[in-house]
This record gives C-alpha cells, structure tokens and sequence, in this order.
C-alpha cells in the first residue's frame, strides 16, 4: 500500500496490507469496495496472503480482483467453486482458495455448483455479495431479491406468485453435511463491519484447519438498483434486508461428523 | 433354464400376451377368470424394460396408481430426465417429453406457464439427474415459485451408466467410481435433498418414501398423492423422494438390494413427511 | 397510418414478437440484450403473456423447450457467452423438431470477452452450435426495422420446418436508436400444430403423446436421418435471402453482413458514386447460405472482399462459393478504428480497402 508521507502527522488508519493501493471502480455508495477491504483485513490479520489464491465470478464483484493483493482467477458465471476446486486439489490441498460471487452468479446460475462443491466435501471459503439485484446489467431481478421490490424486470414489484420468494442461501447451505461453517453479516455500521470481519476470519479458519467449507454471506448496497442515493440506499439494507435476511452464524461445527 | 415354447399359441412379442391359439382353453382363459389385480388404467400394457429387482418400475406404478385415484389422466404431463427412471415415461397413457439431463424442472415450468398453469405437470427424477446436475435446476424452480411435482428416484448411484457413485451414494459405498468405499476426503457427503427443499418457502410439500414392503408402499402412494394434490390446490412446490433399489450399482441379489436399503439406506435418509403447508404466506 | 416509434433494436426484437403472437418469452440478463428482457418483463403481462426471469441460459432454453412443446409460440435471448451455454438445448430443439426463435445479441469473445459489439458467433450459429450436425435458419438483420420484421418470419418460418430459428444481431444493431414503422406481415397459412402438441389428453384423441430428444429410441434412426436431412435440403433450396447490387457489372464484389454490412453499404455506395464497378451482396440468411448468387457472379467478378468484424468466418462460405474463380479478401477485426473492444470497422475504412484492391 503507498503511503503518502506526510512527516508532521501520525498515522492512524491506513489500507489494509493486502489491499494493491488501486481505487475501486465502483458506484458511489456500493458496497462492494467495503466487501474487499474487510476481506483483506481478514487476510491480514490471519497473515495468509502469501498462500492466498482467489476466484472472482462474473458481476461487479469481480471487480475487486484489482483490490485484493493475492492471486487472482476469473471464473465463467456461477463457475467459482468448480474453478476453486481444481486449484485447491491439483496443489494437494495447499493453498487457501476463497471465491468471491455475487447473488446472480451464486443464488441463480451458480446454486448447483455450490452445493455440489461442498456435497464433494471440498475445504473452500466463499464470500457471497448479496445486494438484492443484477448491479451490473442494470438492476434486474435477482433470486435474492425481497418481495414487492421493484427492478426492471419486476416492474410492478416482485410478486411471489409470478417470480417466487427471496432465497436464504445462508441458511440452506448450512443444512448440508459439508458445511462447517456458514454466517450472514452486513456493512452498515460500525458494529456489523467487525462482525462480518470475525465471520470471514472463522470461514477462512475452517478451510485452514481443513473443516469444511466456508460461507459467509455479506448484505451490501446497490444504489444503481434500488435508484437510491447511497445514504438511503445504506438505511434501505438496514431496515428491509436485513429484516428478510438475519443476520448471524448459522452453522459453525469444530468436526464434520 | 429354457423357456418352452408352444407352437400352438401365437404371442404378442414383449408383453407375451396371448394373440391367437389353436387351443380353445387359452383363448377363453381371460373370460373365466376374475381379476383381483391388474394395471392401472394409466399404464399400457408393456412389460418394464428394467432389470429384475429394479424398484423404479413401481415408480411408475405408483404414479399410475396416483393419477387413476386422483382420476387426473386428462391434465397430466409429465417431464423425464435422463437416467433408468426415464425409461418408465412411456409406460404412461399421458403426455410425455423427455428433458435433458437435469433440466426437468425447467421443461415442466416452460410447459406449465405456456399454458397458464392449466395442466398438471411432474417430473421424474434420478439422483444423477437431480441431485448433481440437475441441483441449480430443481432449487431455483422451487425459488421461482412454481406449482409442480417431483418425483425422485434415490438409488444411491448411476445405474445407466454402470454403477458409479451418485451424491446421493452413502459413505464407505464401493461403487465403479470409489472402489475403496466413498470417503468423505475427497468424495463428500450423502446428499439429503428432501430435507435441504424443505427449508425453502415456495416448498409446499416435502416427504421420503421407501418401497421396501407393502405397508410402505401404500404409505408411498399416499404421498405422492397428497404432493399432487399440492399442485392441484396451487399451494406450491411438491417433492416426493422415494429410496429405489438398484442391484447392479448394489451389486446384489433383488432380495438382498431390498434389505440393503432397509439396513443401510433408511438409516442415512430417514422416511417421513420434512413439509407440509397449506398456504405459503 | 402505420404506428411509428424511435427504439432501439433490443426493443425492436421484443415488438417483432409481440405481432407474430409470441406470448412466451424466457430470458437471463446479460449485455448487450438486457433491454430484451426488460421489454417482455414489461409488455408481457400487459397482453396475458407469460414471463420468466430465468436463473440462467441453461434454463431459459429448458424452459423454451418446454413451451415450445405445448404448442405455443415463445422465444428467449442472449448473447454470445449465454448462448454458448444454450447449446445441449438448441440441439435438443432440433432434434425433438420444435419450432421456436432464439435471438443472440453478439458480443466480443472468446470467453467472457467484452460486453461491446463484434460477430464472432457467425461459426457457432450457421455450423449449428451443439452437437449432432444439425442446421438452425439463421436470419441476420442490419437495421432495427429489419429486426422487427426478421423476427415475425422468423417465427414463420421456426412453424414451417418444426425447428429453431435463430435471429443474429449484435451489439450495434441491439443498441442503436432508428426509426422503427410497426406493422403486422402476413405469411399465409402454416401447418397446424394440434397434431403433435402436448396439451394433455383430456384435450387431444392420443392415449399419451411422447416428445423425446433422443431421435431413435422409438422408430428408425435412418429413417429420421433421411427425413431430417430433406427438411435441410428444403430450407436450402426455399429459404435463401440476400440483397444484392451491381454483381453483374462488378469488378470487386464487397460481401458482408449484420452492423457491418452497413459499413459496406455507404462504401459500395460512395465507390459507385466515384465511378468504381463495386458490387455488393448481403446475405440475410446465413444458413442456408446464398452460395448461387456468389457462385454465379465468380463467373466475370475476379475479386471480393468480405467485412466482418471478427478473424474471417464468413470468409470460408464465401471462399467456397467461388470455388477458387476469384480472389477473397477479408477487412475483418484488425481493421477497426480503436484498439479498445469498442473499436468498429468504418465506412471509410471499408472504401480504403476497396480502392487499394480493385
């Protein structure tokens, strides 16, 4: 991370270690360029970024191949977690591998391959951008996206009956045996940055312990999609997505029976 | 043992059934009789083209069994995947396509919306076609909110192709694919599909059923007709898991398959009813 | 008076549906064809119709499959890396003989590419894409009014021969803003799909039809092959469609087609203006492909040059049309004006070409 020398100053907050020092190229008011902040300050502080290698998916998410300094790998959409397998196992199990995926790529195209990853029982962390929408084709429907909530292809807003329910990958990855740990956090405070941060420490933990997989889910804020500036856009994930999504450790076992 | 053949009786190839005959008795034989069993009226009158000892042609029967009950013949589509279990399809006098492998949810959704929700519309499934493949598929159309049917056939392995291991394969199982037993270093877990649906809300109804005796197979049969009943009513999603013997991926007698899955199967996938709602809120 | 609109071509797609009675339509957003989905999300519900924001392109052709079953006529798009993915399932549709329209909105490739225009998908499209050696119509519009007719015959046409019509358009043409008259074509009567359509058996005469993708297992496969390769050599010998001009005269023939075609119009224009003997020809169907019409004007014509904006495709059908009677060049992707993916091929640049080699 450069610094810029300013010798009559102290300082007291810098960019993580692990973070190239390149500024994000995302919307005002996204969350994503947080998302990859605390996922460094968790490399960090685990002091893994030497053995770190990353998958990025297809959507803005994959953006912050450019912000986190470890090896990085794009992945055909909702490929992530077939991609991550082949270089955990061609290395013997060596390297740490996290996939970074957004909503559409993991909850739409993608849920088969996660779930079959880790029915494979496969020692992977996953960090999974759930913002309630398509940011970068323009703000469609996502799985994850609430009931009522207007995109461009809910116009009218989503109607269960016509495009179905928000889905809780959280919670249903959990139900599944390979899984040794699976949490939810959000971004919009102080409070929850730290808990996420704990989360993504205890996901990646797992996978270094060779557990099982990892999977944190982190709630994030689209201003483009929901046509929010970003401070609404922020009070908007406080007040109806988390109240659809909890957040929390839904799975966290120290053995896979 | 050599099969006799009469030259007096001429036969229906396949089915065996009696087309002509030189002998009076044989002709007359279904006059004298009462039938005390038979087919469903939803089936043709075709033998199985399974292998002995294989459960999913009572699958079918079941299903047979289900829409007669429900008297449902005139509404009914049904979706196959690919696998053994799709060779059962064209046992049924209904409407029938086969879909890809895995992609059953999405042909049933194409064909239920396309015509406003109307028919009556299920797919049958194998453990290869659903649960691995086919997983993305079968979660989403349950996300999606639709109003479907589906019928799985858990045989704890790939029986078309030879016997290799399915997600579904229990641990320490040899098969073509883990000739040392499945690991789970390296092989993962049993799958537990009707339980992981359950936990989904456009779930309506979500059950395991086995065929291992009669009492279950009744049980079954109630089961797949309160799932269709489901879609009937529009509640929602309807999934109905059924363990399935296979004894050339059991390599076992059909008898011993039988209490393979009494011993081993029922133990990892326990039987019973995981959801049942009459309204999704 | 006709009803007139500026929109783009994206959007055109969706009105050419909605006046051949499409009701259905499956589709995943990706760029550059979102504004497709967004229009059925849109307009559907408003006429009956159905819509479905599928998880993937996997699905959305899944879902076409199934509704092209019942009988309906119904639709999905994407572009180039989606419709990759739709490959198993347009094979599938060939194979079972259902009629529908699948629109690829090209994009830059390979890969993941860019999300800017290009036509490399010319190979996939005109050779079938999947597996099994089967041939989809492929229509190619240049124009958004174009779009919007291309795609009511390409529903016609998907009825005719039971099978997968695939509209080709690219970025340029999907996002660009014309001048669009919206008007209904009539193509006269088409075979009645009653006969085969699964609509269940309380409303049909069959003890249980069965649709299947493996051609085969029930019947011959010789048989199928036999009947299946006549439909081919039908479309082949019936639905050939190009504009062409000045191929009798012409010293230089300039071949091209889609967003690039309109490069080479104003250049084939401007040449003939400056007294060059330029031909042109534009093939609307690139499968089957107009190979006569190349074929015949090889006879007197010594050059052509093909545009396209991609590494040569369209290059090789042509190349075998004039059976070595002529010389073929290519003004390809190497000649855009911008080394960034949005780079394009210009009309100037596409004169230059014709001037250096004429």
């Amino acid at each position: 991370m450069p610094q810029i020398d300013h010798p009559e100053r102290e300082l007291l907050c810098g960019g993580p270690e692990s973070y190239t020092g390149l500024p994000t190229m995302y919307c005002p008011g996204c969350h994503y360029g947080t998302v990859a902040r605390v996922i460094c300050e968790a490399i960090d502080e685990l002091g893994i970024k030497k053995q770190a290698i990353g998958v990025a998916g297809v959507g803005c998410h994959g953006f912050m191949i450019g912000t986190i300094a470890t090896d990085f790998v794009f992945a055909l959409h909702g490929r992530g977690p077939g991609v991550a397998t082949g270089i955990k196992r061609s290395q013997g199990g060596k390297p740490i591998v996290f996939t970074i995926q957004g909503d559409g790529d993991l909850a739409a195209i993608g849920m088969g391959d996660i779930i079959n990853a880790i029915g494979r029982g496969e020692k992977l962390t996953t960090i999974f951008c759930n913002n309630a929408g398509y940011g970068t084709t323009g703000g469609q429907m996502a799985p994850t996206t609430l009931l009522e909530q207007v995109t461009t292809t809910t116009p009218t807003g989503r109607d269960p009956q016509v495009a179905g329910y928000p889905i809780h990958v959280a919670e249903m990855l959990a139900m599944l045996r390979g899984t040794a740990y699976s949490a939810r956090g959000a971004l919009t405070s102080r409070k929850n940055y730290n808990q996420t941060k704990k989360f993504l420490n205890l996901a990646f933990q797992k996978q270094m312990d060779g557990i099982g997989y990892g999977f944190v889910e982190i709630l994030s804020a689209c201003p483009s999609t929901l046509h929010m500036p970003p401070n609404k856009a922020l009070k908007w994930v406080e007040e109806y997505m988390i109240a659809e999504y909890p957040l929390g450790e839904f799975k966290n076992v120290k053995e896979i029976l | 043992m050599k099969r006799k053949v009469d030259e007096n009786v001429k036969r229906e190839p396949f089915s065996g059934r009696i087309i002509s005959s030189t002998i009076k008795e044989n002709i007359d034989e279904k006059v004298e009789r009462e039938i005390v069993y038979s087919r469903p009226e939803c089936m043709h009158d075709l033998p199985t083209i399974l292998c002995p000892g294989c459960q999913h042609g009572l699958i079918y029967r079941l299903i047979g069994e289900a829409i007669d009950e429900l008297k449902i013949r005139g509404h009914c589509i049904g979706v196959g995947g690919v696998g053994c279990h799709a060779m059962g399809m064209g046992m049924l006098k209904i409407d029938a396509i086969m879909a890809l492998h895995g992609r059953a949810p999405e042909v049933a959704t194409g064909i239920k919306r396309s015509l406003h929700g109307k028919p009556i519309v299920f797919t049958v499934q194998g453990d290869g076609d659903l649960a691995a493949i086919g997983m993305g598929d079968m979660i989403n159309a349950v996300n999606r909110g639709e109003k479907l049917t589906t019928i799985f056939c858990n045989n704890a392995g790939y029986g078309t192709t030879g016997g290799q291991m399915a997600p579904t394969t229990l641990l320490d199982q040899v098969t073509t694919t883990t000739p040392e037993g499945r690991q789970p270093q390296g092989f993962g877990y049993p799958i537990h599909v009707a339980e992981l649906l359950a936990t989904m809300t456009g779930m309506a109804f979500s059950a395991r059923c086995a065929l291992t005796s009669p009492a279950q197979f009744n049980q079954a049969l109630k089961t797949v007709k309160t799932a269709f009943q489901k879609q009937i009513d529009g509640v929602g999603y309807s999934f109905v898991e059924i363990l399935s013997a296979c004894p050339p991926t059991f390599k076992k007698t059909p008898l011993e398959s039988i209490k393979w899955i009494m011993s081993h199967m029922l133990e990892e996938y326990p039987l019973g009813i995981f959801k049942d709602v009459d309204k999704i809120p | 008076m006709l009803e007139k609109r500026l929109i783009n071509g994206n959007e055109a797609l969706g009105y050419g549906a909605l006046y051949a009675d499409c009701r259905c339509y499956f589709g995943y957003p990706i760029t550059p064809q979102n504004e497709v989905v967004e229009f059925f999300a849109r307009e559907l519900p408003k006429v009956g119709g159905v819509f479905v924001q599928t998880e993937s392109e996997v699905s959305s052709i899944n879902m076409l499959y199934g509704a092209a079953a019942t009988g309906v006529r119904a639709m999905t798009s994407s572009s180039s890396t989606g419709f990759s993915l739709m490959q198993e399932g347009i094979s599938t549709l060939a194979a079972s003989e259902l009629p529908c329209v699948i629109a690829d909105v090209q994009r830059g490739g390979p890969g993941g590419g860019n999300t800017q225009t290009s036509q490399m998908d010319y190979m996939q499209v005109t050779r079938g894409g999947g597996n099994g050696g089967y041939h989809n119509i492929v229509l190619s519009p240049a124009s958004v009014q174009e779009t919007f007719e291309l795609v009511q015959l390409a529903f016609c046409l998907a009825d005719k021969y039971r099978h997968p019509v695939i509209i080709l358009t690219d970025a340029i043409i999907g996002q660009m803003q014309e001048g669009l008259e919206l008007h209904r074509l009539d193509f006269g009567p088409l075979p009645d799909k009653k006969s085969w359509a699964l609509t269940t058996v309380g409303d049909h005469d069959d003890p249980g039809r069965f649709i299947q993708n493996a051609p085969g297992i029930l019947g011959s496969y010789r048989d199928y092959m036999i009947r299946i390769t006549k439909k081919y050599q039908e479309m082949t010998e019936k639905e050939v469609r190009y504009q062409a001009g000045h191929t009798e005269d012409a010293d230089l023939i300039v071949v091209s087609f889609g967003s690039s075609a309109r490069s080479s119009l104003w250049a084939y224009h401007q040449a003939r203006k400056e007294g060059l003997r330029v031909g042109f020809i534009r093939p609307i169907t690139l499968w089957p492909f107009p190979t006569q019409i190349i074929r015949a004007a090889a006879q007197h014509t010594k050059k052509f040059v093909v545009v396209e904006d991609n590494l040569g495709q369209m290059l090789r059908d042509v190349q075998a049309a004039v059976q070595d009677k002529a010389e073929v060049h290519l003004v390809g992707i190497a000649h855009r004006h911008l080394v960034t993916s949005s780079g394009m091929i210009f009309p100037k640049t596409v004169l230059q070409e014709v001037k250096r080699l004429i």
